[in-house]
């Protein structure tokens, strides 16, 4: 097996220290920070993906294999920005104004940060302002936001509006998720997406991006 | 002799209280509400306005645990009695606060409306074995911000039993009293004879909001019931063990006890929850499952240690339909729920984790209920020791179907559920038009919306309520409520 797909292997089992001590191999080695991150740590994290949409591992593996993608990644981070690599997705996330339940929310970030993505999260009873104003200093692609009261999830709209208003409707994707909410809701108020689990957010992210 | 069920034993129960206390007065509880921080400051409670951080004292603690523990009465909108929550009694409600409604014609989830709730209302007041009703859903044709006090308007409006109820915003509070002040003529006679009782969540770990915190407060000084809904999620936002759990609960339910007993000394609460374990395969909280069942009637042993009348989230279902799967996890849930006696019982109709309810279910679970009601008065000797004479009459007779014995004790020992449970035999079910456990619960929701009486409360009330409703909608920007298509009122 090459320095590559051992790394992938290692981050699959959630074992950080040697998807530490293998990144550290391959960087002596001169392998390419960008080739490390999409061929040894991205590579492990999509195998873990696959294997928790088809619900074979839970939760916790997927937080231990973030962990150890997160060793790999400290490791990169300054080599990435030397070698002027692709920027890593930043998401800002939160729940709407008026709305206290993180749970979901929190497990999107969760999985979220596990799939690579740089994640900003605002917390809960987050103003529509404020959602476009972090977006827009965070330099982030896209806005994901959690509403689980019939009541909060209309604040959603305020957002999309804000965006389209400050023309930024085209460069900031935004996706909403939570109890209430569904593709139809999504649709009517303007979202670009709408994701109804944690894994399914991963991947509508990745086809946000993959449009964008 | 009443049959009953214990998880816990008394050492292990005085070990869960003493580490929920104990967690109270080291790691404390956030409290997101300068009101209620200041109320526990004057009480001598360590707190942080900064970090709105409130250490609590073993005194304290105890002091409102003794205030708290008390049985206490519910009574219909015409001031008759309904409910005792004292030592084992149990009361069904349905599950309340559903987002959707499952549709029988179109069999999926769809938003409800007023004419919904109205018919929902309709049949609540007709099902003998569920004693209140519960704002259940949530109307989709008002706004918003008034979507909790429009149904307890709607509830009061057509349905005469008390309201399991609670606020979603800081303003509601106001309208949903005044309502409940106008059924009752007045603030007195409403503390005297309470209507409803409100929910009150913390949040887990070790928090409560600013609304919330303050419904507490509110409900406590109109002597309005709280029920308080701590809702620790085993292996996620709680321990992965019972035990871990049960204790966070018990600090969480306590937190909230000092906050009511401070506010006003005997508020009449229930030591409630909806705890759940966390399915890590879906990421979702089910309340059909049975270790979810086992904690809830695991704090209901210790809220009864206490003193404190209980409550849960039991008897209902995560099935998506009115299938197999709701029927077993709702009467599973319900035969738990009384012989541990947890005297009030949330859960008829609703399907989904708590999103959903379904009329059709609502009228099943009342069956479900009725036979619970009847596992719970165990087996006792009816006039038949010695059964000797019995079995004579019945040598001499041929049977027993018109012995006096029969007639006395017939409705007593035996409890006949139907026509959604079924018992007619194969022929007679194939007569009359095989029809399916869904197809005859939709006939019984039918029927009765069909049946209906309007409630009995006096027309002044109605249109003092209407007017307050109103006014409330006015606020919020819609000049009319929607038509509730009803000569009656
Ligand atoms: C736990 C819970 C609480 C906890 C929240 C704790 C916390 N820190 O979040 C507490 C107890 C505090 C609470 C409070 C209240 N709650 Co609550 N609560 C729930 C409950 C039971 C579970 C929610 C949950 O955490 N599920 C587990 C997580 C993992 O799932 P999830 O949230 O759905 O998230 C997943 C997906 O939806 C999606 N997703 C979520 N967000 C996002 C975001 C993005 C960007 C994407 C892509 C995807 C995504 O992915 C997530 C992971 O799988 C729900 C019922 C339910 N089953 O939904 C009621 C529920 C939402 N609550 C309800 C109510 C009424 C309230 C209160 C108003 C009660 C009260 N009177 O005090 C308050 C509201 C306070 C406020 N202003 O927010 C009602 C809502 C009714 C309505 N019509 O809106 C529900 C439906 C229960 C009920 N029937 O009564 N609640």
């Amino acid at each position: 097996m090459d320095l590559l797909q051992q790394i992938a292997e290692f981050l699959r089992k959630g074992d950080d220290k040697r998807v530490l001590e293998l990144t550290k191999q391959a960087i002596e080695q001169h392998i390419a920070a960008q080739d490390i991150l999409d061929n040894g740590l991205i590579a492990g994290m999509n195998v873990i993906g696959e294997l928790f949409k088809q619900h074979k591992i839970f939760i916790p593996e997927v937080l231990f294999a973030a962990r150890a993608m997160n060793a790999g990644m400290d490791q990169l981070k300054p080599l990435l920005i030397k070698e002027n690599a692709r920027p890593v997705a930043r998401i800002v996330l939160g729940t709407i104004e008026g709305d206290l339940h993180d749970i979901g929310k929190n497990l999107v970030g969760i999985m979220l940060k596990g799939a690579g993505f740089q994640v900003i999260d605002l917390g809960k009873d987050v103003s529509a302002v404020r959602f476009v104003e972090a977006a827009i200093s965070e330099q982030a692609q896209v806005i994901g936001m959690s509403a689980l009261l019939t009541t909060t999830m209309l604040n959603m709209k305020k957002v999309m509006t804000l965006l389209r208003e400050r023309d930024l409707d085209g460069s900031i994707k935004t996706i909403v998720g939570g109890a209430p909410l569904s593709e139809e809701i999504a649709r009517e108020f303007g979202a670009d997406a709408y994701a109804y689990d944690a894994a399914n957010a991963v991947e509508r992210v990745k086809m946000l991006l993959a449009h964008a | 002799m009443k049959p009953a069920l214990a998880f816990l034993n008394e050492a292990l129960i005085e070990r869960i209280i003493s580490e929920g206390i104990d967690i109270l007065c080291k790691l404390g509880v956030e409290v997101h509400n300068e009101n209620v921080l200041s109320l526990l400051s004057d009480f001598g409670a360590q707190v942080d306005k900064v970090k709105q951080h409130v250490i609590f004292k073993p005194d304290l603690i105890e002091k409102s645990l003794r205030t708290a523990a008390h049985p206490f009465k519910l009574f219909d909108v015409l001031g008759n009695e309904t409910h005792f929550f004292t030592d084992d009694n149990v009361y069904f409600t349905p599950g309340s606060a559903a987002i959707h409604l499952l549709d029988y014609d179109r069999k999926e989830t769809r938003r409800p409306d007023t004419r919904d709730y109205i018919a929902y209302a309709k049949i609540i007041s007709q099902l003998e074995h569920i004693a209140s009703q519960s704002t259940a859903f949530i109307p989709a044709d008002v706004p918003d911000a008034i979507s909790d006090s429009y149904r307890l308007f709607l509830s009061l409006l057509y349905c005469e039993k008390p309201v399991v109820t609670g606020t979603f915003t800081l303003d509601s509070f106001a309208v949903m009293r005044d309502f409940q002040v106008a059924v009752r003529g007045s603030a007195h006679n409403l503390k005297e004879k309470p209507l409803t009782i409100f929910s009150a969540c913390p949040t887990s770990p070790l928090k409560w909001s600013a609304v919330t915190s303050q419904s507490v407060v509110d409900c406590a000084l109109h002597g309005i019931p709280v029920e308080f809904i701590a809702m620790p999620l085993s292996g996620f936002m709680a321990p992965v063990s019972k035990v871990g759990t049960l204790v966070q609960h018990t600090a969480e339910t306590l937190s909230g006890i000092v906050i009511s007993q401070l506010a006003s000394p005997g508020a009449p609460v229930l030591y409630g929850g909806s705890p759940a374990i966390f399915d890590l395969r879906y990421e979702t909280t089910p309340m059909g499952a049975i270790e979810t069942m086992m904690i809830d009637c695991g704090y209901n042993e210790i809220g009864k240690r206490l003193g404190i009348p209980t409550q849960a989230y039991i008897s209902l279902s995560d099935a998506k339909m009115l299938d197999a799967q709701a029927g077993l996890e709702s009467g599973i849930g319900a035969a738990l729920a009384v012989l541990s006696g947890i005297n009030n019982i949330a859960g008829p109709g609703m399907l989904n984790f708590e999103n959903c309810q379904s009329l059709e279910k609502l009228v099943l679970d009342n069956e479900i209920c009725g036979m619970t009601l009847q596992l719970v008065k165990g087996i006792e000797p009816k006039e038949d020791l010695p059964t000797l004479p019995l079995l004579q009459e019945l040598l001499a007779e041929g049977h027993l179907l018109i012995a006096d014995h029969t007639q006395r004790y017939l409705r007593e020992e035996i409890f006949f559920p139907g026509p959604i449970i079924d018992r007619a035999n194969a022929s007679r079910w194939r007569d009359e038009g095989a029809k399916t456990l869904v197809e005859r619960a939709h006939a019984v929701v039918n029927d009765l919306v069909e049946r209906y009486r309007p409630s009995r409360l006096s027309d002044d009330v109605k249109n003092e309520m209407i007017e307050l409703m109103e006014g409330e909608a006015r606020r919020y920007g819609q000049d009319h409520l929607p038509p509730r298509q009803d000569d009656s009122i």
